[in-house]
Parts: C-alpha cells; structure tokens; sequence
C-alpha cells in the first residue's frame, strides 16, 4: 500500500457569548423554554429589519486580535440565500468577501514538535434556529417542530488553512483554540451544547504529490473524541476508495457517532448555490485604530502567556504547565490555589493527577469541582508541614470530594494526624524490634532490605500515622 | 362642501374650532365608502370599529380642552403592506392573506401617537410589484376619475381613496415610483421621501435598499404635515438617518423666486405623451412666470434606470420574499409529503405570477456566474445615475419632469410587462439615487389626471415642498373632485 499524506482544514463555529442576539434585542440564554426568546426580528416576520449588535464586533475584534489576525477596517454583511425551516428569513446575514478578520494563526505542539497552524479569516454571522423532529431525521418525521430561540445568535465562523496533517494535529488546533476562545470570554466553548462546532475537510494525497486530493466536508463533529475518530475513520474511507482504483468525490458527509462512521449527506453537484449579494438593510461598520488598540489593550491573559507565566512563577515543568492552561478554568483554579498553597508543584500535581482523574471519571468539568482551591491547597500544606502522609493525603482527598469540608477539620474527624511525637514512635519502634529479632538479625548481617519490613511493621501498629522520616531515623539509631 | 372632501389641515381646522367632531367625520368617510367603494375597491380591509373608538377617545380629548396634533382624529388609511399590529396586513397576495402582524411599523407607532384614525388597509399590487393594482390577488382597484381605468401603483389603493373621497390621507411605498406614479394617475399630492428619512421597519419589503413609505394626500401641506409625524430615526431601521427633523410645513411658502429648476432632455423624450408634455412644459412656464430660472439639463445615464432597476430590485425581493414559506406564517399548503415540498407548494400556491416572475429574475441575477455580469454591474450604473444627479444639483435647485410618460389607461390595454415597467421610466432613477420627490397635480388630458414630479437633493424636502406649494397656490388642479358617486 502506498503512503499518503493527509490533508486536513477547520471550520469552527463559535457562539458568541453576547447578552443580547445579533440583530436583535432578544436574550441568548441556552435552555430557554422554546420560541420565548423571539420578536418580529428574529423570527423573520414581514417587514422587520435587522439592527447590528456592536458588541459581535467588539467580540469578534478580540478573537481574532487573539489569533493573531489582521481586523479589516471596513465591515460589511451579505446575505447567504437557502431555504431550510430552521432560518426564518431563508437566508443568513453572513459575511462573504468581507470577513472581519484575515490571516492569523494558532501554534500547537504535538509530541514535542512544534507547529504553526494557519487561519485563513474569521467572519461574523447569525446561528439558526433549532428543528425538533418527531422522528430521526427531518426526512423520516412525521412531523418537525422549530424553537427560533438561537435564530440569531450570533456566530463567529473561524477558517483554518488546510495545514493539519493528522487527527492529532487538528485536536492540538482545535483545544488550543477553544483554550483562547475561552480566556478572551468571547464564547462558552459547550461543544455539547453546540456553543462551540466543529466542521472538518478532509483529503488524502500520496506522498510526493503536488496537488491536494479531493477533499470531503464532514459535518456534526460534537466532541474532541468525534473529531479524532471522524478524521482517522475518513482518511481509512478514503485510502480504501483510491486503493480500489476509484475517486474520491467532493462532498458533504456526516459523522455517526453511534456508529462511527461518515455518511454520504449531499455532493458538489447539489451543493447550494448560496447566491450571495451584499445586505441592504445594514450599513457598513468602520473598524478604526482606536477601536482596535482599545481591544488590544483589554485583551486577557492568553494560554502560552499564562503557561510562560507558570513555568517562571512556580518552576513547573513546561508540560505540566501546558496541560495546566489548555483549560481556562482549571488554570484559574491554580491560580487561586497557590496563593495559599507552600508547594506549588504539589497543586499542580494534584489537578493534573487525582483531581482530572477524578473529572474525567465522573464526567465533569473543573468548574463544577466541589472541592475550592482554598481546600486543595490546605491539603497540599498538610503534606507539606508532615501532618498528613501522602498516602493519608489521598484518604482525606476522598473524604473531601464528599462534600466542602475543610482538610484540616477532616484529619481530626478522621483521627489521621501524623505522629510525630518521639515517645509515642519509640514505643512503635521497640515493640517491633521484639516482635521480629529475625529481622534484626538479618539487618545487622548485612541485608538492608530488613529495614523496609521494619518500617511496614511499624507503620502497621501506627494505624499509618507515625511519620515515617523519624520512624526511619529512630529505627536506624536503635540499630546502630 | 362635503366633509369626504375636506383636507386634513381643513380637518383640523375643523376639530380644532368644534365645527364637527372626529366621530361625525370618521362616519362621513365611512359613509362615502358605503357609497363607493363597490366602484372604486380601494380597500382590502376596513376597520370600522377601532376606527370609530378612536375618534371618540380623540373627541374626548378635545372636549377636555387638550391641544392634539394636526392628524389627531383625522382618517387615513394604510397600504396593506405596512404592519399593523392586530389588522391584517396581506400585501394583496395570497400568500398572507390571513396574516394578523404581532408589531407596528414604525409609522404607524408614530402615527398613532398622533391619535390619527385608520380607517383601513388599501390594495396594492401583489408585494408592490406592479403598476397598476391589477397583479393585487384581491382584484384591481379602479381609478375615481375614470372607472375603467387603472389607479395606478402599486400604491393604487390609497391614491384612489384620496381621489374617491375614501379618506382624508394615505400612506403608499414607493420603490421604483409606487407613490407618485398612482398620485399622478389619480389627480393626487404623492411624496417619496429621501432613501432613511422614513423607518422602514414594518413596511413588507419588496427592494430594500430602494423602498420608501411616504403619503398620498390632496395637497403639498398634507404631504408636508404626513412626513413631519412618520419621519425621524428609528433604532429599528439601520438605513434611517440619523438627522435633525424640521417642521416640513416651514417650507410651505409661496415663493419660488430665484430657483433654479433643471429640465432634463431625458424625461422628455418621443416616449412621452405629447399631451402630458405639454401639461408639464406648461407647468415650467408658470413656475418662470413666478420668478423660478429653467435650466435645461442631462441626466445622461437615465435610459439604463430601467434596466439596472429590474436587476437589483428582483435580487432583493428574491431574497426578501423567501421568508414566505408556509412555516411560521401565511399560506400552508397542508397536502405536502416533506417540508421541502411544503415551502415549495405553498410559495407556489401563494405568489402570483409577476411576484414569481420577479422572484425568478432575481433569483437568475443572483446565481454563481451571473453575479458579476448583472447585479455587480447593475450597482455600478446604479452610482453613475446617482452621479447625473449630484452633478446635475451643482446647477439646479430642483428637478422638473412628468412623474408618467403617460396618463391612466384601460384594463383592457393589456400590456406585457416591459411596457408596463417602461410606465417607471421618470421614477425609478430618482429611487435608485435615493433623492426625495413629489408628484403634483398639473392638468388633464382628456378628463384624465396629470401629474409633474419635482426631485430634490439628497434630505431636501424642503425645496420641492416650497415648488410643489407655490405652484399650488397659483393653480387649482389639486381641487378637482372625481366625478364619482353623484359627486358632480
């Protein structure tokens, strides 16, 4: 079989986080009771006009300020013309020759390598609304119901230049980007609420080829593991088609989750022709330079700034770090913790350890998490100072994931104080010492492994909370 | 005098000093409704009873000895393609025939402010797409002054209500001559203001970046009182203009001494009528007599207005009317085996066939391909003809043309439809420059209305006011009653 290179490009669409929708004065809460969050506007009744919402601009400006994008001084809007039940007007107010952001770039690393991934431009839209069908698909219902609560919410669309060469390259973009769309606060990046979508062209050529090879659109990517599974199961379709002497037709496919597989949705030739032509019933929206710098200087912290900011701080790895700020969250739950944390390292390891192990388990996100940072530092110092040992650090890290208790009150609930007094750990040592001179013995010979089954055996009678540095120190010292 | 025939400044007037009440003239409208409306079909709904409530309430109000503003319990009407909230607003197309709007437009919030009085919605052609009210699905209205004529259109309806003594004052859209066309054919005051002065928020559009809502009255200080109450900016119309609002009937001052009016050779072409030539020539010599300059001048794109016309305003509709799809509103076809289907039949069912045929035009002019040769092209004629104008301006006050080659005609002259769109040859450009302008009175042919249209600068109103009053005062055309009803 020969090699092939594949060739792969995003289309991600973000909702933008604004109160109000994009061309009118409905609220764009998510979970709204259906059709509440309308007016003549957005439901497209006769004779309503569309008024542009500055605050997408503003939105739209820091994003791509935050991709390192030229904002285009002149803005226009056009219509996209298609008729489909979810859009009360049968066309979208997009923008098409005009986006508001070109040429930017996200740089990702994956396996140590770095990369530099290309935006090609990034435009403002309107959403649609949402069909409910009776049935699995608007084809086989009887019947469909539309909620125009998201009819109008607004929309960046983000265009990445093909310059992904596998699916981990495209997870590596598309968890960087989601990471910057979140620290600017431009859109809650909820991916199963479809805040945050995910559209994946996708092509194969042989390697030494000149020309890119036809490229499928998939669709209906929801989640990080749909895109990465969407991506290797197409790039299979598409080696097997070539390998049996065919081609690989340009077209629409959709990804099945549950069955994991594209499928075929509609082909070049019934590709809509969109029919694009500018919107009268909006004026152009000049970007000045005042504007810009103004969203420049308001930019927040950004993910490879913030991880900069980490390894130089606290000295963490710059792994650790990466991992630490690829979610906006989780880094700001650092942040909080340290603050009251003496070993910054021991937080670190702690989210990236028990506590992301913990999230992913349960299926929850770090903001959700009920133990506060205050907590999850107070455990770290506890370690730290020798009242807990790392082994009881866990036991007590259980008990807190229970409810919002503080560590230090759990250790006295739980009776799991480090020992530490020289009495009380002498008295452990010298019962132990009577209780196995076989081991004694076999230490003064010369085996120093003894000395490990001595240590159990007093840690054993200590119900785990001798601390174990003097329990090694005193031991050593009876032996001598 | 008949109080179906009284102005609404004489209305007023009239209310205002305790002559009659609001109640005593919105029944004497109703009452000539009655009587002619059956000839004139001027209507597509009639509100009588909020009609009448209103003119109580503003009856009480003048009782209690509150000063109301100048349309206060004055009855008008509304083309039906202007959203009422509650009153059914149908375009005249099947389509929406039932449709009940949730909103007003923005006019209407205005106006009813003002404490005016609807008496109802008038007919249109379908969507306003035609010149004559005959594509309206509810029938074609018909011109007071000679039944077996047409009004006129698209805003045919509220033309011949003025010239049937059907109301007081009217609203008309005006994309490609709506407004002054039907007010020249009917003997009416037509005023199309410029391009953002009048929200369109709530006016069903047919051709975005063209429409224009704007009255249809008996004479210029109608015309002027109308636009001071619908005008301003409106938070809902992005293309409204931001500017300072005059009192229009500031400008009303018999006095054009010193304008310098511009008659381009275009409008006067082997097209024109030679009769309603010499109305308009006619018009030019009484304006020098009363101290006005004519000035000959060229617009010299003006013969491209029509083509470029129905290539961008096609485009727009097409895209306009595609919310029309049997979904949340109007028209459902219930038989349909796929929502597809649905949209597809229920426009079918629901357009007529000019609103189709313009659909498909624009929808052609739109398609990858032909974008560049057509709309992209249209838009660059559309700056050249704006240009004729803004030179033309650097010489000129005011523009004096015919506001129709042509007066009023019989149904049975049925035409093809590129003669009827040649019928907007001396509107259209003054929409596709966005100017305002104003057909006035200026004779008769044959016992036929003719109309002069004045065009004016970008937001000066104020100048073809003050023409179109003065010329006014000095003739008495506007006077002139249809001979309609046992009226004469």
């Amino acid at each position: 079989m020969a090699k092939y290179i594949t060739v792969i490009g995003l289309e991600v669409h973000a909702e933008l986080k604004t109160k109000s929708k994009a061309f009118c004065s409905c609220s764009t809460e998510f979970g709204a009771t259906p059709n509440t969050h309308v007016c003549p506007v957005c439901l497209g009744m006769p004779g309503a006009l569309p008024v542009l919402n500055k605050q997408v601009v503003e939105f739209a400006i820091r994003a791509g300020l935050a991709l390192n994008c030229e904002i285009q001084k002149f803005n226009k809007f056009d219509r996209k013309n298609y008729f489909y039940p979810d859009l009360a007007k049968n066309y979208q107010i997009s923008q098409w020759e005009e986006p508001i952001c070109l040429k930017g770039h996200i740089d990702i690393n994956v396996n140590g390598e770095e990369k530099r991934i290309g935006i090609t431009r990034i435009h403002m839209e309107e959403d649609a609304g949402k069909l409910v069908h009776s049935g699995a698909t608007i084809s086989t219902s009887d019947s469909s119901a539309v909620d125009y609560n998201r009819a109008g919410v607004p929309l960046i669309e983000i265009v990445s230049e093909p310059d992904m060469r596998s699916a981990e390259e495209a997870r590596a973009y598309m968890e960087n980007l989601k990471a910057i769309l979140e620290y600017t606060d431009v859109c809650d990046c909820k991916m199963q609420e479809g805040s945050l979508r995910c559209d994946a062209n996708i092509s194969i050529m042989p390697e030494g080829a000149k020309e890119f090879g036809t490229r499928a659109e998939i669709k209906n990517l929801n989640s990080f593991k749909a895109l990465v599974r969407a991506i290797e199961y197409e790039v299979e379709r598409q080696k097997e088609v070539i390998e049996d002497g065919g081609h690989v037709v340009q077209e629409t496919r959709t990804w099945d989750d549950a069955k994991g597989v594209t499928l075929s949705m509609r082909s070049k030739e019934e590709a809509h022709d969109y029919r694009y032509f500018p919107e009268p019933d909006l004026v152009p929206v000049e970007i000045d330079d005042a504007w810009i710098n103004r969203v420049k200087s308001e930019l927040p912290e950004l993910p490879v700034q913030r991880q900069a900011r980490l390894m130089e701080q606290f000295g963490l790895p710059s792994y650790d770090a990466g991992l630490l700020v690829s979610s906006k969250a989780m880094a700001e739950y650092f942040d909080k913790a340290v603050k009251t944390a003496k070993d910054a390292k021991a937080v670190s390891n702690w989210l990236l350890g028990d506590v992301s192990a913990w999230l992913n388990n349960e299926n929850k996100e770090i903001g959700d998490f009920v133990v506060i940072p205050e907590h999850l530092a107070e455990l770290t110092n506890l370690v730290k100072d020798g009242v807990l040992s790392s082994k009881l650090a866990k036991k007590v890290f259980a008990e807190m994931l229970k409810g919002n208790k503080a560590p230090k009150d759990l250790v006295k609930e739980l009776g799991l104080e480090q020992v530490s007094d020289t009495g009380a750990i002498e008295k452990f040592v010298d019962e132990a010492l009577a209780e196995n001179p076989q081991s004694v013995a076999d230490y003064k010979a010369g085996k120093d492994k003894a000395i490990g089954f001595l240590v159990g055996q007093i840690m054993k009678k200590s119900k785990g909370k001798a601390n174990p540095g003097m329990v090694q120190q005193l031991l050593k010292q009876k032996l001598q | 005098m008949n109080l179906f025939e009284l102005t609404a400044h004489e209305a007023h007037e009239k209310l205002v000093k305790k002559e009659v009440s609001s109640v005593e003239l919105t029944k004497a409208l109703f009452d000539r409704i009655d009587k002619v409306e059956k000839d004139v079909r001027a209507y597509v709904t009639l509100d009588r009873e909020n009609a009448l409530a209103q003119a109580k309430k503003v009856d009480d109000l003048l009782a209690a000895g509150k000063a109301v503003p100048a349309l206060a319990g004055v009855p008008g009407a509304i083309k039906d393609n202007i959203s009422t909230l509650g009153l059914r607003t149908t375009c005249s197309s099947k389509i929406l025939e039932n449709f009940i709007p949730i909103y007003d437009a923005h006019v209407i919030a205005n106006l009813r402010k003002d404490e005016t009085i609807f008496l109802g919605k008038t007919n249109l052609d379908e969507f306003a797409m035609g010149s004559t009210t005959e594509t309206s699905y509810f029938g074609a209205s018909h011109n007071p002054w000679k039944l077996d004529c047409v009004p006129g259109g698209s805003s045919g309806g509220s033309a011949a209500a003025i010239a049937a003594g059907e109301a007081v004052w009217t609203l008309g859209s005006d994309t490609g001559g709506s407004i002054r066309q039907p007010a020249s054919f009917c003997g009416c005051v037509g005023l199309k203001p410029t391009y953002g002065r009048v929200s369109r928020y709530g006016c069903v559009a047919f051709a975005s970046s063209l429409d224009q809502i704007g009255p249809i009255t008996r004479d210029v200080t109608d015309a002027a009182l109308v636009l001071n109450t619908i005008c301003g900016k409106d938070v809902h119309d992005a293309t409204s203009l931001d500017v300072e609002v005059p009192d229009f009937t500031k400008a009303l001052v018999a006095d054009v001494k010193g304008m310098k009016i511009g008659l381009p050779k275009e409008y006067f072409s082997e097209g024109v009528d030679p009769k309603v030539k010499d109305c308009v020539m006619a018009a030019a010599k009484k304006f020098e007599e009363m101290g006005a300059t004519i000035v000959d001048i060229s617009l010299p794109h003006t013969e491209y207005a029509v083509t470029t016309y129905y290539i961008i305003a096609p485009a727009e509709a097409s895209a306009n009317l595609a919310r029309f799809d049997g979904v949340r509103y109007g028209h459902r076809n219930m038989e349909a085996a796929s929502a597809p289907e649905m949209t597809a039949i229920s426009r079918t069912e629901g357009f007529g066939a000019e609103v189709r045929r313009r659909i498909m035009l624009g929808t052609y002019v739109l398609s990858s391909g032909y974008y560049d040769a057509y709309y992209n092209k249209a838009m660059q004629v559309r700056t050249l003809i704006r240009r004729d104008f803004e030179d033309a301006f650097k010489k000129v006050d005011v523009i004096l043309t015919p506001t129709c080659p042509v007066t009023t005609f019989s149904y049975s002259d049925k035409m093809d439809p590129l003669s009827i769109y040649m019928l907007d040859v001396s509107t259209i450009p003054v929409n596709m420059a966005g100017l305002p302008g104003i057909s006035v009175p200026c004779g008769f042919v044959d016992g036929k209305p003719v109309g002069l249209q004045l065009i004016g600068k970008v937001l000066d109103e104020n100048s073809i006011l003050r023409a179109a009053f003065t010329y006014e005062q000095a003739t008495d055309f506007h006077k002139q009653f249809a001979p309609l009803g046992g009226n004469k």
